[in-house]
């Protein structure tokens, strides 16, 4: 298992390429990125904060977690703060499992608790201003499915 | 202790991080200790329902004891992934 908290760019490719390397028992490798999106075609930048110390600890909770409840060979997260422009990836998540099921169902669970979970914020910069993002009420009752 | 403030709690409070001297028993008490200062902390503190609060970087609530607690952080509500 392995948790980064970074302010540089990660190379997907690379990152997925050295994941599926990891072991021949698991058949299922599912890899999640997050993207900058640019909804109302105004964005200038997202920067995002974030709590050092809690977040690595909160993450490694999450992914401790997974493994507990699905039967995964490894799990990494990648996250990054900072100042991010639109397009730029935001984060990825990749599990590695024996089978498919458990590779999604644990990605999934990985992504709900992450967005809620972890003490990141996001902050949306335009050319008319700042705007921190609100956290939304259904993100928090995706935790509940699980 | 410290008190940590991020996000807008932070950008309200003006400050990261400061070190307090309190004898608050719970955070509910540390948040009215700190209302009382002065109005940008009354501007943060307004409504409880819109921030979380971490105790030694763990996940907690404001009727939480501070007893041996050494790091106190109050943010708004996460928005990670």
């Amino acid at each position: 298992m392995r948790v980064r908290v970074q302010e540089e760019p990660f190379d997907l490719g690379a990152e997925a390429n050295a994941f599926a390397e990891g072991g021949m028992a698991n058949g299922a490798i599912v890899t999640f990125t997050g993207v900058v999106r640019d909804v109302a075609g105004g964005l200038a930048a997202m920067e995002i904060e974030h709590y050092p110390g809690m977040t690595e600890k909160a993450i490694a909770g999450i992914a401790e977690e997974a493994r507990t409840r699905w039967n995964l060979g490894d799990v990494l997260v990648i996250h990054r703060h900072g100042r991010l422009a639109p397009g730029e990836r935001i984060m990825m998540v990749a599990t590695a499992a024996p089978h498919r099921k458990d590779a999604f169902e644990a990605a999934e669970y990985l992504m709900d608790y992450l967005k809620s979970r972890a003490p990141f914020w996001k902050k949306e910069i335009t050319s008319t201003g700042a705007e921190w993002v609100a956290a939304r009420d259904e993100d928090e009752d995706a935790l509940t499915r699980w | 202790m410290d008190v940590l403030y991020f996000a807008w709690v932070r950008e309200r409070i003006g400050l990261p991080r400061e070190r307090v001297e309190t004898q608050a028993a719970t955070v509910a008490e540390l948040v009215e200790e700190l209302r009382g200062r002065e109005a940008r902390y009354e501007a943060a503190f307004a409504d409880l329902s819109a921030l979380r609060v971490a105790l030694d970087q763990e996940l907690s609530d404001f009727e939480a004891p501070l007893d041996n607690v050494r790091e106190v952080a109050f943010f708004p509500p996460m928005t990670g992934g």
